[in-house]
């Protein structure tokens, strides 16, 4: 890797200021970054590690739902009793994140800010309501991720926390990449009350809601009630792993294991 | 009593705690005063011009020693790498052998040819230095595949191979394969691709060279199978170092499955920049390096063709292959193709006559050499996807057909129609083993039971046998082998009874150190902690030819044996003496040496401390000391064989092939140590269903770039992957013509394994009218076909 300063700020404030330098970049659990800058393909000045911040840290429950501190490791979640016991499918999805190495490592904050299409986050920040607390504002999950690699953050913006709101049923069901382990196919889904949330990642540059599957499930919350329905395979992501026509398959079969799972 | 540490005993690996606990020497860990790190400049282009390479920005860069190109090593009179096989085509004709400079001297031919070296105090430096240096290339179009470099219109990639042909060999005897088809009742045919590996060892190649100026003394240590190959193949033919001038050692070495046989560049480049700057010069590999330059393994096209009686009786095999060979030809790549393929295509059967010709041609990828198995698993692949059409064709059971085209144990030892001639083989019991370990009665039921659970499932049978153990030196020479392949042991008694052994044979992760130590333990009944196994350094191993092909214990246990031997002859000589016998009198049994018939008797301890302070020491006959070299040229290759059975389970919805079930039932004649082996077949069998179901080396077919560069987008198989396997092996059929009866089991796992999971995978989708599917077969292949037969489901 090409040098750079290394920082670790001990509160937001001193981050903020930090992240301010030109090619500042923010350190998460470095999963994505490290590996980029062992590559060669960035070239930051500084590099502003967040895991020095005690406000970043934590899971709470927080108006029925949970809060989620941004630098909260992948295994945390995934081993969490309070996380098991209010969205366990929020859980199982952390404990599905790469291998257990990344999960010790990656960060659900540092997850979300990367938005990369196959990461599994973005599909239960979208199927969980979850609103994304940052050191400037509140951004709804709805409105987070913006594109492939691209979210509605501001340079310099903070990701403090994730609300996400507690469903009465939820699975995540994914169809991993066997090289990455990524998702090539992700969907959540979730119910609350009569209304149904299906999120799909890995399929396209960004998450997105099938909402032909989420109309039929808040009618039937049945697996067979997505039967002959399916998400248009044009503009899906096709690469040596999955074509575009098998990932539009997959979202289908994955969406219908996501409701047999959630019961 | 018997040694608890002896052959047949399961001890575990002794070099394990040195592994486990961090404490393993590896090449890249060694460090020298002085020490300057190479980086090299590679090409970005599978096909480029060299125009000119501007190297001044990098030397003007902080802690830059040196940037050497083609130039500066032309200039210095650096040959080219040498291959170490050559073979004639069907025409007589020699094959096409271009020069394989280690630095590119006007042409790149693949992503990853070496153009340059950039030498510098650290490797950051370095590695910052290599992307300052300018090369102005001119991009020309390029051949990625086999298929595309022979159609015709393909960019060359040597001026002087016409057509991208290295040689169009064959094998066999054409006359009579025509005549037996043209007498046919069945014919089976198939078409099959057996798709490039990277073999992806555990530790990256790397190289330290060093030069002493005090006595023009050279050393290389690097990640080598085989230190004293190298040294010739580099000392001989690159930089012209004699043999006593130059020391090559291969420390501990992470892995090689054959990628670190063959003599590269980056040896050559830091053995002589070490003289050029005057300081030692380590390079160490990253793992996209790797990816890009380690040898490639596999990649045929084949068509074959089984000709057949009413009863299902083979005829006739006719094979024709395709072989890709990569850019340039590495050290033993085109053996590969040839005699460790073409001549193991009779497989278990008695296939009377069997005709294959191979073309290989060159690509503008990485080159391709012996990949763990290397000819064999495509042999194996071929012939036993072949048999399971052949069953489909003639409506037998695919046990029963096998079972009527085995060659009979009592046909022993066994002429091929292609120059191999078995020693040894029970074909048939390793099947009857085999059944009942997979429960075959019960499949019929466990498929119609996945069948109302909504999933198909599918049993497949693999036989294989493979030529190891290489070879008598005569008969790999007549066949275009420019080394012997012997080998050479030493074995040292130390004064106060201890031993070294010396072996040319070089351990990566077979476990020699345990292995060859439990065979002198039981042959001189001492402690094993007593022994120590010394290997991969020219200085201290006398000669060898290393470890590759399954051959360590066959060819290097041979000459260990042969070592003991002439140690127990002296020390023979010498208890008579002591003891005051007749050598005739003398008996020996697991070290001890007693006059027959009485209570005299001395152990192998007393003898070594009296050779060494021979107070009493019959030297008008012999010389003092109990050290002994011996030197062993097998007289046939071995023939490790046996049978593998796969059962899968298909999900249709998402076509992903999940491993049930997995047998082998494996023949390597003597085993010495059943842990080792079994960790051997271990290896071996995920090696084979990787190939089988997840890794693939792409090249993008216009741009000649690594489509599948890093473990991102290159499968490989994890331990969740696979099942636990059952693994048998049986003893009733030693080697007859080496001395400890062994055949070897390095690389069985992989021969048998990739055809056992596909023609399972095949087997599961014979009711969607499947008979063949290429490897890997990936969840969106085996979806497809599903889909393909049946519109149907797939939309529901």
């Amino acid at each position: 890797m090409y040098a750079f300063t290394y920082q670790r700020p001990k509160s937001l404030a001193d981050a903020a200021a930090a992240i301010q330098a030109e090619e500042a970049k923010l350190l998460g659990g470095g999963q994505t970054l490290l590996p980029t800058l062992k590559q060669r393909l960035a070239q930051p000045s500084d590099l502003i590690d967040l895991g020095g911040i005690a406000e970043l840290k934590g899971i709470r429950e927080a108006d029925g739902g949970l809060e989620i501190g941004a630098f909260a490791r992948h295994a945390e979640v995934a081993h969490s009793d309070l996380v098991k016991r209010v969205i366990p499918a929020l859980a199982s999805l952390a404990e599905g994140i790469g291998d257990r190495q990344v999960r010790n490592m990656g960060t659900l904050g540092g997850s979300i800010a990367n938005a990369d299409p196959s990461a599994d986050y973005p599909s239960a920040v979208v199927a969980l309501k979850a609103a994304v607390t940052t050191d400037r504002r509140t951004i709804a999950g709805d409105d987070f991720f913006t594109g492939m690699f691209e979210t509605a953050l501001e340079p310099g913006e903070i990701i403090k926390s994730v609300r996400f709101a507690r469903p009465d049923k939820a699975a995540y069901a994914k169809f991993r990449n066997p090289a990455s382990r990524y998702a090539i196919v992700g969907v959540f889904v979730a119910r609350f009350g009569g209304e149904v949330r299906v999120a799909v990642t890995g399929a396209a540059g960004s998450v997105f809601r099938a909402e032909a599957f989420e109309s039929a499930l808040a009618a039937d919350f049945r697996a067979d009630a997505l039967n002959g329905l399916s998400v248009e395979a044009d503009g899906l992501n096709a690469d040596i792993h999955a074509s575009a026509e098998y990932r539009a398959h997959l979202v289908t079969v994955m969406a219908k294991r996501a409701v047999a799972a959630a019961g | 009593m018997a040694n608890p540490n002896g052959i047949g005993a399961s001890v575990r690996r002794r070099e394990d705690q040195r592994f486990l606990t961090g404490r393993g020497n590896y090449t890249d860990d060694f460090k020298r005063l002085n020490m300057t790190h190479a980086v090299h400049v590679r090409s970005p282009y599978a096909h480029a011009r060299i125009l000119g390479i501007d190297a001044s920005g990098a030397l003007a860069m902080p802690g830059v020693v040196a940037v050497l190109t083609g130039a500066d090593m032309e200039a210095d009179k650096v040959g080219s790498l040498p291959c170490g096989w050559q073979i004639h085509s069907k025409d007589g004709s020699p094959m096409k052998e271009p020069p394989h400079y280690p630095l590119a001297r006007d042409r790149v031919r693949y992503v990853g040819d070496a153009v340059a070296v950039v030498i510098a105090e650290t490797r950051e430096q370095a590695r910052d230095a290599a992307e300052a240096v300018v090369v102005d290339y001119e991009e020309l179009p390029a051949a990625a595949t086999s298929t595309r470099a022979i159609d015709g219109s393909a960019p060359l990639v040597h001026d002087d191979a016409p057509g991208n042909v290295c040689y169009d060999w064959h094998l066999g005897d054409k006359a009579a394969v025509d005549a037996a088809f043209a007498q046919a009742t069945h014919v089976a045919t198939i078409d099959l691709v057996n798709q490039r590996l990277v073999p992806n060892a555990m530790e990256p190649r790397a190289a330290l060279g060093e030069y002493d100026p005090s006595n023009g003394e050279y050393t290389l240590t690097t990640t080598s199978q085989n230190p004293h190959v190298t040294r010739l193949l580099m000392g001989a033919f690159v930089l012209g170092i004699p043999e006593h001038k130059l020391r090559v050692v291969a420390p501990d070495v992470g892995g090689g499955f054959g990628s670190k046989i063959f003599h590269y560049g980056e040896e050559a480049v830091v053995t002589w920049a070490a003289r050029k700057v005057g300081r030692p010069v380590k390079w160490t590999a990253d793992r996209s390096e790797s990816f890009l330059t380690d040898a490639h393994g596999r990649d045929h096209v084949s068509h074959a063709e089984m000709a057949m009686d009413a009863d299902g009786n083979f005829l006739a095999l006719r094979v024709s292959t395709l072989a890709n060979l990569g850019a340039y030809l590495s050290t033993f790549a085109p053996s590969i193709p040839t005699y460790l393929y073409a001549t193991l295509l009779a497989g278990q059967y008695k296939t009377p006559a069997i005709y294959a010709e191979v073309k290989a041609v060159f690509t503008h990828t990485a080159p391709v050499d012996a990949y763990r198995g290397a000819g064999r698993p495509e042999a194996c692949y071929l012939i036993e996807r072949l048999v399971d059409v052949a069953a489909g064709v003639v409506g037998l059971d695919k046990t029963e057909i096998r079972r009527r085209n085995f060659v009979p144990a009592e046909a022993m030892p066994y002429q091929t129609p292609v120059a191999l001639q078995y020693d040894t083989g029970d074909f048939a019991k390793n099947l009857d083993i085999a059944l009942p370990l997979v429960d075959y009665d019960g499949f019929r039921q466990r498929r119609a039971d996945s069948r109302a659970r909504g999933k198909l499932r599918g049993i497949g049978f693999a036989t294989y046998i493979e030529a190891c153990g290489i070879a008598p030196s005569n008969v790999a020479g007549a066949l275009g082998a420019r080394a012997g392949l012997y080998e050479c042991a030493e074995v040292r008694f130390h004064p106060t009874g201890s031993v070294t052994v010396f072996t040319g044979a070089h351990s990566h992760g077979q476990g020699h150190e345990t292995t060859f130590a439990q065979i002198v333990a039981e042959r001189f009944g001492i402690p094993i902690e007593n022994v120590e196994i010394v290997h991969g350094d020219t200085n201290k191993i006398p000669f060898g030819m290393g470890t590759y092909g399954s051959r360590s214990l066959a060819v290097g246990g041979s000459a260990l044996v042969k070592a003991m031997d002439k140690v127990e002859r002296k020390a023979k000589k010498i208890a008579a003496h002591m003891l005051e016998a007749a050598e005739t009198d003398i008996e020996v049994k697991d070290g001890r040496f007693t006059v027959a018939g009485t209570d005299k008797s001395l152990g192998i301890g007393d003898i070594a401390l009296q050779a060494y302070v021979p107070h009493n020491f019959p030297l008008d006959e012999l010389e003092p000391g109990l050290d002994e070299q011996a030197f062993y040229d097998p007289k046939n290759f071995t023939y490790p064989n046996g049978c593998h059975v796969c059962e899968v389970e298909i999900d249709p919805d998402t076509g992903v092939t999940t491993i049930v079930n997995f047998a082998a039932v494996d023949d390597f004649g003597r085993v010495i140590n059943p842990l080792i082996v079994e960790g051997q077949v271990h290896g071996g069998l995920v090696q084979g269903i990787g190939q089988a179901l997840f890794e693939n080396c792409v090249y993008d077919e216009e741009s000649g770039q690594l489509v599948t560069g890093s473990y991102m987008d290159y499968c490989m198989p994890r331990a969740d992957d696979v099942p636990s396997f059952t693994v048998r092996y049986h003893e009733d059929q030693p080697c007859t013509h080496n001395p400890l009866g062994v055949k070897g089991c390095g690389e069985a796992g992989t021969i048998g394994a990739a055809a056992a999971v596909i023609n399972a995978v095949v087997d599961a989708l014979s009711d969607y009218g499947v008979t063949h599917m290429d490897m890997p077969a990936t969840p969106e292949k085996v979806w497809r076909v599903i889909r393909e037969a049946t519109p149907a489901m797939a939309a529901e």
